[in-house]
């Protein structure tokens, strides 16, 4: 188990440095650089004559004028030894300080969202592989399609609409007003936990259509497995045996994809946050982009890389622990 | 399955072949694709699906037939105008013709703002293949005749309503469905290409090769797609034209598109890569790009329409998410992001309900697409044996 970890550990390690390569390209893409934006940003308006020669000084400043190589190690140097993710323009401020207690929220809608899924997507998948062809059964083929076919941001404003129609009630956003910009304390937190299921039910959406599926088709194929005939004529009680058997093996596969889920429900939550007025990083990583606040954008995209690798890391110990024959045939 | 005894076809016999018969014959004797294409037909929701599409993709491509107006004409007699439906009858009696009311502006007694009104009393026609605003069918054929429109030439029929700027919805839509559909179509081929290359020389080379392009695949699946595609189109000028804009799109999704197919392809490589049809083209002398093209490729073409065609959605659904927050292609573009982007907030929903019809025609798109896909697959599995 301690060889298959580290193993792990080093190809984490070799991901996350390829990826970092590829967030600096992206941040680098747009057209002009930091400098130029930063004094676009700082001096415009203000009457004060910016000239080529002060963008100039700006960028030897804050050693833009170096070449690719050697900003793609400075920048990823402060990340790693000083944890120091460079300057937020728009801000003005470090891209730490405005990205700082974000990471909590959006680890909280990732969590809450993946408990969603898998509250839902395990037992209806097992109950539908179980009475096939029931009501559960062609009600589960038909969400899962349209699981895929409607967008969750469609989805998103859809439920926004009734909610203001039905209950007249302003269900967006994280907090309510009184708590926005209130300490952290237990009501704050109770406030956070009740606007928590509309964005985390948003968002399972897709995820449980794509996880139901999976279940089901697993559950399906190791329902008629011998096994479990055995243990039927041995009169083992109906429902302990499911949970003992084909139950246990139909999980794996939901195991081995926690990555993929947490994949898709970051590529989904911009637009998502954007609709429902979500104040977390993914709204934060839009925002950037708009206003090219290039090392906010980057920083973001490489912590949430890194939460999925980091997700995929803990589903292939998780999945090492469940079934002992991966552990094997790595070794 | 494909072999036949003697005594199934009745060969040599002068006796004229039975029904049943003829029917051995023509399944033993039917390519493959003629097979595919027989299961597919049984499978009645995907032919619903692909009819469907069918209609889709050619008021796309005839977009200015189909649309009465144009993209960005206005009319600003009717702004935020609720839909016009036609109808048969009416209160002053029937009329074998359908019929809209003609609009008059009013006050509106609480605001005094400018609203426009129906009137009961005018009664305008509806009318097939009429003359109306002229436009170049296909970007070159100039023509003034559309599917339909209002015997008035004054007034202006609005099936699905306008929105703040008084253009219509219904021709807004009809013009969004080419352009999402063809970018859809682009950045699949892209994908589809980069796939054929990388996928290809992972799988055919195998070792070294294959581990670096492996590692590559996983750097490009393991962040977040959506966010990715969002970083590569905010870097793009602002002064670019909106042709320039349409091209950078499909290039960018065609760009990140590829690994799940490329897998596909390389495994499928991978397992046939030994062969002895294989190795005595290699043998031959022949050209890797041609062993792989000629000699692999056609034992799983099936396989790979269908990925294709599963892979759409996610290029539709990625191009609208992506203008939907304004990344992606910008006004004066028609798309159905574009378009959506007018339906952002809740008080425009509550007011301007049908400004959220082409969120309706991407839902269908990708069911169409999915359904499609899996019809498709099922025809295409050699082992679903059924007569």
């Amino acid at each position: 188990m301690l060889r298959f970890t580290l193993e792990r550990l080093v190809g984490m390690a070799i991901t996350m440095a390829l990826v970092s390569v590829m967030v600096f390209l992206i941040m680098e893409l747009p057209p002009g650089d930091y400098a130029d934006r930063y004094a676009f940003r700082k001096y415009s308006g203000t009457g004060v004559n910016v000239t080529e020669a002060d963008i100039q000084a700006i960028r030897v400043d804050l050693g833009l004028d170096k070449p690719l190589v050697f900003r793609y190690f400075d920048w990823i140097g402060g990340i790693v030894l000083h944890g120091d993710f460079g300057q937020a323009f728009a801000f003005e401020t470090s891209v730490l300080k405005v990205i700082g207690n974000k990471v909590w929220l959006t680890l909280g809608i990732l969590f809450s969202t993946l408990l969603v899924t898998y509250m839902v997507s395990i037992p209806i998948g097992i109950y539908a592989a179980v009475r096939r062809a029931s009501v559960a059964d062609y009600g589960l083929t038909v969400f899962s399609y349209l699981g895929l076919a409607l967008p969750n941001f469609l989805l998103a404003l859809i439920l926004l609409y009734f909610a203001n129609k039905w209950f007249d009630a302003d269900i967006g956003g994280l907090f309510s007003s009184e708590y926005k910009d209130a300490a952290w304390s237990i009501a704050k937190g109770w406030d956070l936990f009740k606007h928590l299921w509309l964005p985390a039910f948003v968002l399972a959406w897709s995820a449980v259509a794509y996880q139901l599926q999976t279940v089901r088709a697993t559950m399906s194929d190791e329902i008629n497995k011998l096994s479990v005939t055995a243990a039927r004529a041995r009169g083992v009680p109906e429902v302990k045996l499911l949970i003992k058997y084909p139950a246990r093996l139909a999980i794996n596969p939901v195991v081995s994809t926690i990555g993929f889920d947490v994949n898709r429900i970051f590529s989904e939550l911009p637009i998502v946050a954007v609709v429902l007025g979500l104040t977390e990083l993914g709204e934060l990583l839009l925002r950037a982009y708009l206003d090219l606040d290039m090392y906010v954008a980057g920083a973001i995209l490489l912590l949430l890389t890194f939460m999925i690798v980091f997700m995929n890391f803990i589903s292939d110990l998780l999945l090492a622990w469940l079934d002992p024959r991966i552990k094997l045939g790595t070794s | 399955m494909t072999t036949v005894t003697n005594g199934d076809l009745n060969n040599g016999n002068d006796q004229p072949l039975s029904a049943e018969q003829k029917r051995l014959l023509k399944y033993y004797s039917a390519s493959q694709w003629t097979l595919i294409w027989w299961r597919f037909r049984r499978h009645r929701t995907a032919m619903i699906a692909a009819a469907l599409l069918v209609v889709m993709a050619l008021f796309g491509v005839f977009a200015e037939f189909v649309a009465p107006y144009g993209p960005t004409s206005r009319n600003t007699q009717y702004l935020d105008g609720s839909p016009q439906l036609p109808s048969f009858c009416d209160d002053n009696g029937c009329s074998l013709r359908p019929f809209i009311y003609g609009v008059t502006t009013k006050r509106d007694p609480v605001t005094l703002r400018a609203i426009s009104v129906p009137d009961p009393n005018k009664r305008v026609y509806v009318e097939l293949l009429i003359e109306g605003e002229k436009t170049d069918l296909l970007g070159f054929i100039p023509t003034n005749i559309h599917l339909f429109g209002l015997q008035d030439p004054k007034a202006k029929l609005h099936l699905w309503g306008t929105d703040d700027l008084g253009r219509d919805v219904f021709s807004r839509t009809i013009y969004a469905t080419r352009t999402s559909l063809s970018i859809g179509v682009m950045g699949v081929f892209i994908s589809f290409v980069l796939a054929l290359i990388i996928g290809g020389t992972a799988g055919y080379f195998g070792g070294r090769t294959d581990m670096v392009i492996q590692r590559i695949t996983e750097v490009i699946r393991v962040v977040p797609i959506i966010p990715l595609y969002m970083g590569l189109a905010a870097a793009m000028p602002k002064e670019w034209s909106t042709t320039q804009i349409y091209f950078a799109m499909t290039l960018i999704l065609g760009l990140f598109g590829w690994p799940t197919l490329a897998r596909r392809i390389r495994s499928q490589l991978l397992s046939i890569r030994n062969e002895d049809y294989v190795v005595a083209a290699r043998l031959a002398g022949a050209r890797p790009s041609r062993i792989i093209g000629q000699h692999m490729l056609p034992s799983f073409t099936s396989f790979i329409i269908v990925d294709l065609v599963i892979s759409f959605p996610y290029m539709i659904l990625s191009e609208t998410a992506l203008s939907f927050v304004g990344l992606g292609l910008r006004p004066p573009t028609v798309s159905w992001g574009v378009l959506l982007q007018q339906a952002q907030s809740i008080r425009v929903i509550e007011q301007t309900p049908w400004l959220f019809i082409p969120a309706v025609f991407v839902v269908i798109a990708v069911l169409a697409f999915t359904v499609i896909g899996d019809g498709l697959r099922d025809a295409a599995d050699p082992y679903a044996e059924a007569k």
